[in-house]
């Protein structure tokens, strides 16, 4: 473990209303090393999702670096940081974010359509997937037929299908009752012992944050540098 | 490309919504054939009309008469082939709606200068033979269900009294422009009833019909003939074919530029719902491209679900619209027949409705596409439901 394997070096973050500047993360820096599973906890507004997104590379900072895994996220056009995300990161979203027109298992099939593999490949992952998330049974169903925690246990396969380094995960036990908060804690956390994912997870549920290795904490843009016992 | 899967699955989403949007461009598309089809049908006449025909008709007016006599002179002009005469009966059949067309004509004549009206020789024969005989067109014959040696009558309006006839021949177009929806009878049972009741009409024509054998000397040749009438009761006024048939279309010009516009008007509408449609959709959807951008589709992607949606949608509601044309011209055809002579839906119709669909279908998608491709995934992303 040379080199971290996800690195933030002075990032800054200001978004523009007309002409007024909102800034919204203040210098951060920050190094995990791979096989990390970090709980990033912080109020609201603080700027937790802003940091997710720019470590996702679906926006951009407004100055400083995002590298993952020796790669200057920053630096890459539109194009090469669309097939970025799609080789490295897996998301996963507070309301799940499932295409309500097709099946859990077209869902978890959804980003492997940008791969080359052949549809028995795809067969064959999206269903080692959504057996890992324990939904292998309603691969026909179609997400207004699945309860909330099973839709974010899906949106958990289709993060995982095409087998990212990085798992990104914003609030996701956020919508869910406890029980099924506690399934997706649960898979999160197999994920990072049994596949070894590095896994940055946002969420104001202590219980959840417990899971992880570490804790952080975002205040008004800026990263504590140490872990915090609290939870926001 | 695999995207077709999902542009299927969103299209069928709102089906309702999918369903009424095809249906507005169906009705609108057929609304569009029907139109065009009509403004063809006004120039089908002039479309038909022989270049080497001229028409002689009274100076003042259509309504006006020129005296049979003048045949001889006008004969005598140098490039002169060929001369018939025609003049309009005007009588009912059964029921004064069923109008058609009747022309009393030199029975001797007339059929030698209309090679487009094909007959089988023995009902010529027979044509030329009995005194009562008529000649009508198929498409005529059809529509009130006549065969050979049915015995027709007619009430005359112009011409007062009952007027028997005989059904013997029927003929059919040479070309599809061809008018297959008229009445010859002819000209001299006309006349010699007229001498015998009503001396001052008989020996009377509408129209001479003169064949020439170059077309190029047609002006000349009119103004010749026409040279011939100056100062007399009766001045002429000669013309092609052709322009005789657009005075016909000029007489309704605003008619038929009123048409024209409509028909484009017609185009903005469907523009107009399909573009509402695709509006509502892109608008429903900013969160779906916004995720799928998070997954590493790209711009082209998301062009290919908007543009395909929308062409696909605009593509069956012009076919359809397209195939819903024939039955409305079948039913407007059999109850206002008699008024368009020739009413056929050409194949240059039904290709500009489909690419008007097409084209409709590009536009409308124009503005979601730009709006789903342009959006940062961030602020897609923020929106929820
Ligand atoms: N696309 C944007 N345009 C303008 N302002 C934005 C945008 N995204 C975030 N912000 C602002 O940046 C600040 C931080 O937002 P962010 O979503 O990162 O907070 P958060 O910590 O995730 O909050 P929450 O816990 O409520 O999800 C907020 O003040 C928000 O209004
Ligand atoms: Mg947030």
């Amino acid at each position: 473990m040379s080199r971290p394997f996800v690195q933030l070096q002075n990032v800054n973050k200001s978004y523009w209303r007309d002409s007024l500047e909102i800034p919204v993360l203040n210098d951060v820096n920050l190094d995990l090393p791979e096989g990390e599973f970090v709980a990033l906890m912080g109020p609201s507004g603080s700027g937790k999702t802003t940091l997710l997104n720019l470590i996702a590379g679906i926006d951009r900072p407004s100055s400083g670096n995002v590298i993952v895994r020796g790669q200057n996220v920053s630096r890459l056009s539109e194009g090469d940081l669309a097939r970025w995300r799609s080789d490295n990161i897996g998301f996963v979203f507070q309301f799940y974010n499932l295409m309500p027109v097709l099946t859990a298992y077209e869902n978890v099939e959804l980003p492997l359509l940008l791969t080359k593999l052949s549809r028995s490949e795809r067969r064959r992952q999206v269903e080692t997937a959504l057996s890992i998330v324990g939904l292998a049974d309603r691969m026909k169903h179609y997400p207004n037929q699945l309860s909330g925690g099973q839709e974010q246990r899906v949106a958990i396969a289709r993060a995982v299908v095409t087998d990212p380094v990085l798992i990104l995960a914003d609030e996701p036990t956020g919508d869910l009752d406890k029980v099924s908060a506690q399934e997706v804690m649960d898979l999160l956390s197999r994920l990072n012992h049994e596949f070894n994912k590095t896994i940055i997870m946002v969420t104001h549920d202590p219980r959840a944050a417990e899971k992880a290795h570490t804790q952080r904490h975002l205040d008004k843009g800026v990263l504590n540098s140490h872990e915090s016992p609290q939870a926001g | 490309m695999k995207v077709l899967k999902l542009v299927s699955k969103n299209t069928t989403r709102h089906l309702l919504r999918t369903l009424l949007t095809i249906l507005g461009l169906a009705i609108a598309v057929m609304a569009f054939a029907i139109i065009r089809t009509s403004v063809d049908a006004w120039y089908a006449g002039a479309e038909a009309s022989s270049p080497n025909r001229l028409v002689v008709t009274n100076n003042i007016s259509l309504v006006f008469t020129l005296p049979l006599a003048y045949r001889e002179k006008i004969a005598k002009v140098d490039g002169v082939t060929g001369l018939s005469w025609a003049h309009w009966f005007g009588g009912t059949y059964v029921d004064p709606k069923n109008f058609f067309a009747q022309f009393a004509v030199d029975h001797n004549t007339y059929l030698d200068l209309y090679p487009e009206y094909l007959i089988p020789p023995q009902q010529l024969a027979t044509f030329l033979s009995e005194r009562n005989a008529v000649i009508v067109g198929r498409q005529l014959a059809d529509r009130f269900g006549w065969s050979l040696g049915d015995p027709i009558t007619l009430t005359g309006t112009i011409y007062p009294g009952q007027w028997e006839f005989v059904i013997r021949g029927i003929y059919t177009g040479a070309e599809e422009t061809t008018d297959e929806s008229q009445w010859f009878m002819r000209f001299d049972y006309l006349d010699e009833r007229m001498r015998a009741e009503m001396p001052p009409r008989a020996g009377q024509v509408g129209s001479f019909i003169v064949q020439i054998a170059d077309p190029s000397r047609a002006a000349q040749m009119s103004a010749t003939i026409d040279s011939l009438f100056v100062n007399s009761l009766a001045e002429t006024k000669t013309q092609t074919e052709e322009s005789f048939q657009l005075s016909f279309v000029a007489m309704a010009s605003s008619i038929v530029t009123g048409l024209r516009i409509v028909s484009i008007m017609v185009i903005g509408i469907i523009l107009l719902v399909l573009a509402n449609t695709m509006a509502m959709t892109a608008r429903e959807r900013v969160s779906e491209y916004a995720l799928m951008k998070t997954l590493g589709f790209r711009p082209i992607h998301i062009l290919g679900l908007i543009f395909g949606e929308s062409l696909f949608i605009a593509g069956v509601g012009g076919v359809l619209g397209i195939g819903l044309a024939f039955p409305v011209k079948w039913l407007l055809e059999t109850n206002v027949g008699g008024f368009f002579p020739v009413f056929t839906i050409e194949a240059i119709t039904l290709m500009l409705g489909i690419v008007a669909s097409l084209a409709v279908g590009l536009v409308a998608a124009v503005f979601p596409a730009l709006k789903a491709v342009k959006t940062p995934i961030v602020d897609g992303l923020r929106i929820i439901e």
